[in-house]
């Protein structure tokens, strides 16, 4: 009885709207057999977490306020005093976390399964796009938790914009919404993030979907079996006649295994890990603070401390653009041919080269080996063996370094600065003359003391800096000296 | 052939249709494009820069390099703290200051000064400026932004409104400038 009631209704609506039978057969098209595989679960994942941010997105926007004078406490008011506030922003920022994780796996998959070759450019494309947004996403999202590293975020972000040849300025005060990073700004960059961005990105999602229904989801790679254009639609098709299956419910449960796995792992990382942030109030007059950027971003922060700085406008005005036409231009280049990786050296290598190079620059960029270590020089005393039976110009030369503040650039005992060279046998590498050289004129990346250190600074520091060396090794010496010495006798 | 007349008629009245709105939306854009420039407009019209009080002469002891702080001439009530902006006195001597904008000439980032150093260094990509704003390391193409400053009657005031920028002048070619430091 009841049953029939709810088919009854079933049947009131779709007479209406006439979307069952269409629901039904986009569900049920067929797919080759061995695409219902582990491997081709991630976009259906990403378009999970993208939901989910977009559910969570909303609930913090209940309470969130966009002004500058207010979000951080707004953010406050989350994490503390609204129930399971801190719950939502914490699923809200694993969730843009796992968003970028996945959409860049599902984008190396693709490539990597050739599923970017016709009839399937445009697909990709899209899909290049959904990146640029979910990065674009992940940038203003961290804008919105409006802190010190949001705010001096989107100073390096307008330092980066104002490199642009004619039109850098006025691109920055349109970034800005003003001369200054403001109220203004924030408002902007909350317009981008809840309404320019996710609109942009519920379209090309829904194109990308439409796409992958209409042309069929890319068939397993064999290798061998060669991408023409003139033939492959008929092959797809007979393949999916002779050996398919319906994608509901033959491949799709694993995309629902996989799909609710990673909504669990997020709500795992945000009940274990908790929200991101606050940071420090966004209040400019702290200078007391080391800005860096979300996870995601931390590849960009290395790369722009290690770029020369020859380099470095042009590549990052020209880089990004020659990276997204090249993405773009993908499909076109190699439209057609071998889709296996087995038979794609090249693409694999690529893969792993720029898994390497981002991976590298991560974890560089965790710890900042190019930054001053700002409190090295007044936490970090001397070890007492190199004090140990010095003379008293040998001992002032230790208190010079550290008063000096050596220390934040320069380790002793793998304590300090990493930013230069490690001093624990300085001694060896450089004579005397060229202790002195270095520490009045600087070069090499170091900076030059001659301004700042009176003679007999430099004196007691380069006796000081002499010590350093192996017990076993003598510190270097210049020979010539020797022989001027003798010959004098 | 009565059919075809009509046929033509809406035809010719839907491309009038479709006219009226290009026309409308293009009227509509002046304002619309005007509304979402205006940040850079105004800038341009009025220039952002005005002189702000940085406070009595006496709070910068000569031969020292202060943090000050002053509020940027344009302010809108969303702004919080936001508009409060830090900025490096160094008093040469008598009425000779240098006033460093704290944003690195790199990327932006607050640059802090250490006296004992004699250097301002930079936490994020590791850039360091000698006392007199000249670039001594790291990745900064230039010498730190300075602002123009006047002492009255024991007052200084800078121009400020702006948050600076390496902008276009960030030159592909490194320029260093030669120390000057006393």
């Amino acid at each position: 009885m009841q049953m029939r009631l709810i088919s009854r209704i079933g049947e009131w609506f779709d007479r209406r709207l006439q979307l069952a039978a269409p629901i039904r057969e986009a569900a049920e098209h067929p797919v080759p057999r061995n695409t219902a595989s582990w491997w081709y679960v991630f976009g259906s994942a990403a378009l999970i977490v993208f939901l989910l941010q977009f559910v969570t997105g909303i609930l913090l926007a209940f309470v969130y306020v966009p002004s500058a004078g207010e979000a951080w406490s707004s953010l406050q008011a989350l994490n503390h005093e609204i129930s399971l506030g801190w719950f939502i922003r914490a699923m809200h920022g694993w969730g843009s976390n796992f968003m970028v994780a996945i959409v860049l796996i599902h984008m190396m998959q693709v490539f990597l399964f050739g599923a970017y070759k016709f009839p399937r450019e445009l697909t990709w494309i899209l899909g290049v796009f959904l990146l640029l947004m979910t990065l674009g996403m992940a940038f203003s999202g961290q804008v919105l938790r409006f802190d010190q590293d949001a705010y001096w975020g989107l100073g390096i972000g307008a330092s980066i914009a104002s490199r642009v040849p004619i039109i850098g300025p006025a691109i920055v005060k349109l970034m800005l919404g003003g001369p200054i990073i403001a109220g203004a700004t924030l408002s902007r960059f909350f317009a981008l993030h809840v309404f320019v961005i996710p609109g942009m990105l519920i379209g090309f999602v829904a194109l990308h979907l439409l796409m992958v229904l209409k042309l069929g989801i890319n068939e397993w790679p064999m290798p061998g079996r060669i991408v023409r254009r003139s033939t492959y639609l008929a092959e797809y098709h007979a393949l999916t006649k002779t050996d398919g299956a319906p994608f509901a419910p033959y491949a799709i449960w694993k995309d629902l295994f996989f799909a609710a796995c990673i909504l669990l792992a997020v709500a795992a990382c945000a009940l274990y890990f908790g929200p991101f942030g606050p940071g420090g109030k966004p209040d400019p007059t702290i200078i007391q603070t080391v800005p860096k950027p979300d996870y995601f971003f931390l590849w960009l922060y290395a790369l722009l401390s290690l770029l020369p700085p020859s380099l470095e406008t042009p590549a990052l005005l020209i880089g990004p653009v020659l990276g997204i036409i090249g993405l773009l231009l993908l499909p076109f280049l190699s439209g057609e041919g071998e889709k296996s990786w087995r038979r794609r050296p090249i693409a694999v290598l690529t893969v792993l080269m720029i898994a390497i190079i981002l991976g590298t620059f991560t974890h560089l960029a965790e710890y900042t080996p190019w930054s001053p270590q700002m409190n090295a020089w007044s936490g970090a005393p001397v070890p007492k063996r190199f004090l140990h039976g010095t003379t008293a110009l040998e001992r002032q030369g230790a208190l010079v370094f550290q008063e000096k503040q050596c220390r934040n650039c320069h380790s002793l005992e793998g304590i300090g600065g990493q930013r230069g060279p490690s001093l624990d046998s300085v001694a060896v590498r450089l004579t005397q003359d060229q202790l002195i050289r270095q520490v009045i004129q600087g070069g090499g990346n170091m900076p030059a003391y001659g301004n700042n250190l009176n003679p007999a600074e430099t004196t007691a520091l380069v006796a000081f800096l002499e010590t350093l060396h192996p017990a076993r090794q003598a510190a270097a010496r210049d020979a010539s000296r020797d022989v001027i010495l003798s010959v004098r006798q | 052939m009565p059919n075809d007349t009509t046929l033509s008629r809406r035809g010719m009245f839907m491309k009038l249709g479709i006219l009226f709105n290009g026309l409308v939306a293009t009227a509509l854009a002046v304002p619309l494009g005007r509304f979402l420039l205006s940040s850079i407009t105004r800038g341009r019209a009025n220039g952002y820069l005005s002189w702000v009080p940085l406070g009595s002469v006496e709070k910068f002891p000569e031969g020292e390099t202060r943090l000050a702080t002053f509020r940027n001439p344009l302010v809108m009530p969303t702004d919080g703290k936001t508009v409060d902006t830090a900025c490096w006195v160094r008093h040469i001597e008598g009425e000779q200051f240098q006033v460093f904008a704290v944003n690195c000439a790199h990327l932006g980032c607050p640059v802090r000064w250490f006296p004992q150093s004699g250097l301002f260094m930079c936490p994020c990509h590791g850039g360091a400026y000698y006392r007199d704003g000249s670039r001594a390391s790291g990745p900064p193409e230039r010498g730190l932004f300075e602002y123009s400053y006047k002492v009255h009657n024991d007052l200084i005031s800078i121009q400020a409104g702006e948050m600076p920028t390496p902008g276009p002048t960030a030159s592909l070619t490194p320029k260093e400038r030669p120390c000057k430091c006393a």
